[in-house]
């Protein structure tokens, strides 16, 4: 193949979350967030389209999160990660502030994209915010 | 490359009065290399006159199946070489996250639906499944890549020293986009179909029917010609047509369409029984 093109499985995956109306990250199988919907766009506080593709070391640092004592958690223990690390679901409930400042609670459910004849794609994160 | 379209009619044959220009045999390609070598793109319907036109001195034949709905195997049975044991005949076609290749071919194969099953089958049958990576069968350089249509499906690229073709007859890449096409990166099958001199692609609805059919796997011609263009492909042909488009119905479909997109590349409609010699001009 001459030109660089994502996997079908990412592409519908991306068209899946553009329809939806919970955030949602997509990452490749190295960590980079290859896309994030609107309403993710609202928690970053940065439009895709402005952005495009961000390495892991990079959005990492874009959110601080934390545990209900505040202290921070280190990125090994966020839920995208062990999905990508471990190919397997994880969840989690924690704090996060994006660039807007507000602190807020959220949940994540993160799971592997795992493709025909069993490639490993990345990995998916559906945030939810908890209202407290 | 010798390419020749003996189905060009999608999802179930539809042969009648008001067919005879497009023809009513589903999908089938012939791509005939200048050493011999023989591809055959989808198993429709059409795949029994080509068997039969075949030279019978002919050894080797490969099928390159997109995927396996009915439209696009049930000639299979049908096509003369199965039924030669002095001819290898190879099948190329995707297997599911569950079957092997040869478990999705045996279920059309096999009673109730076919009388023959595919052990029974007299030729020296080899199966193979893709996506595999290029491969190369002959003169021809062939790749594979799953693009988005309901189940297993792959497009094929092949490509000669001087030529390349590009295989989609069921392909919907507009399905969830709000604005078709997005960017080269982010479409379905782009890397199949970028720069080839002829692309064949799915082209079953018109913009007024895709709305009720999204997410049955197929194109629109407005969308089709989208992805052509996005593609910077060199000739385009529409193709999978609808079963219920007449032979007047796609004259006037395709010319509207062609009228308000006035692409950079030449339209030639899928017709049954079209021929195109690629890289024959030096």
């Amino acid at each position: 193949m001459p030109m660089s093109q994502k996997e079908i499985e990412v592409i519908l995956t991306r068209q899946l979350a553009s329809s939806l109306a919970m955030p949602i990250f997509i990452v490749d199988p190295q960590g980079t967030l290859i896309f994030y919907n609107e309403p993710a766009e609202m928690i970053l506080g940065l439009r895709f389209d402005e952005t495009g593709e961000m390495p892991v070391a990079e959005w990492a640092t874009v959110f601080t999160p934390i545990d209900q004592a505040g202290s921070p958690l280190p990125p090994d223990v966020l839920p995208l990660t062990i999905a990508l690390r471990e190919h397997r679901p994880a969840h989690g409930d924690f704090y996060i502030r994006g660039l807007d400042l507000v602190l807020r609670h959220i949940e994540v459910t993160a799971f592997p994209l795992i493709g025909q004849a069993d490639r490993d794609l990345g990995a998916v994160a559906l945030f939810w915010e908890v209202n407290t | 490359m010798h390419v020749a379209l003996w189905g060009t009619r999608g999802s179930l044959g539809s042969p009648g009065a008001e067919t005879t220009h497009y023809g009513g045999n589903t999908s089938c390609v012939e791509a005939r290399g200048t050493e011999g070598t023989v591809l055959v793109l989808d198993a429709g319907t059409g795949i029994r006159r080509l068997g039969v036109a075949l030279p019978r001195s002919l050894r080797r034949v490969d099928i390159l199946l997109t995927h396996l709905h009915m439209d696009h195997i049930q000639g299979l049975g049908f096509f003369a070489p199965l039924y030669n044991p002095e001819v290898e005949v190879h099948i190329w076609g995707p297997a599911s996250t569950t079957l092997n290749l040869r478990n999705r071919l045996m279920r059309y194969l096999s009673p109730p639906l076919f009388p023959v099953r595919l052990r029974e089958l007299p030729c020296h049958l080899v199966l193979h499944e893709v996506p595999c990576g290029d491969f190369d069968i002959g003169e021809f350089r062939i790749s594979s890549m799953l693009i988005g249509h309901p189940g297993p499906t792959v497009g094929y690229r092949i490509t000669t020293s001087r030529a390349t073709l590009a295989y989609m007859p069921d392909h919907e890449p507009a399905l969830g986009v709000q604005q078709f096409p997005l960017s080269r990166e982010w479409t379905s099958g782009y890397a199949v179909a970028a720069g080839v001199d002829l692309l064949i692609h799915d082209a079953q609805y018109s913009s007024e029917e895709y709305p009720s059919y999204i997410g049955w796997g197929h194109s629109s011609l407005v969308h089709a010609l989208a992805f052509a263009t996005l593609a910077e492909v060199k000739q385009f042909v529409p193709f999978h047509h609808d079963p219920a488009h007449t032979d007047e119905d796609l004259d006037r479909l395709i010319a509207e369409a062609a009228a308000v997109a006035r692409p950079a590349f030449s339209i030639t409609p899928g017709v049954e029984g079209a021929v195109f010699d690629l890289g024959s001009g030096g």
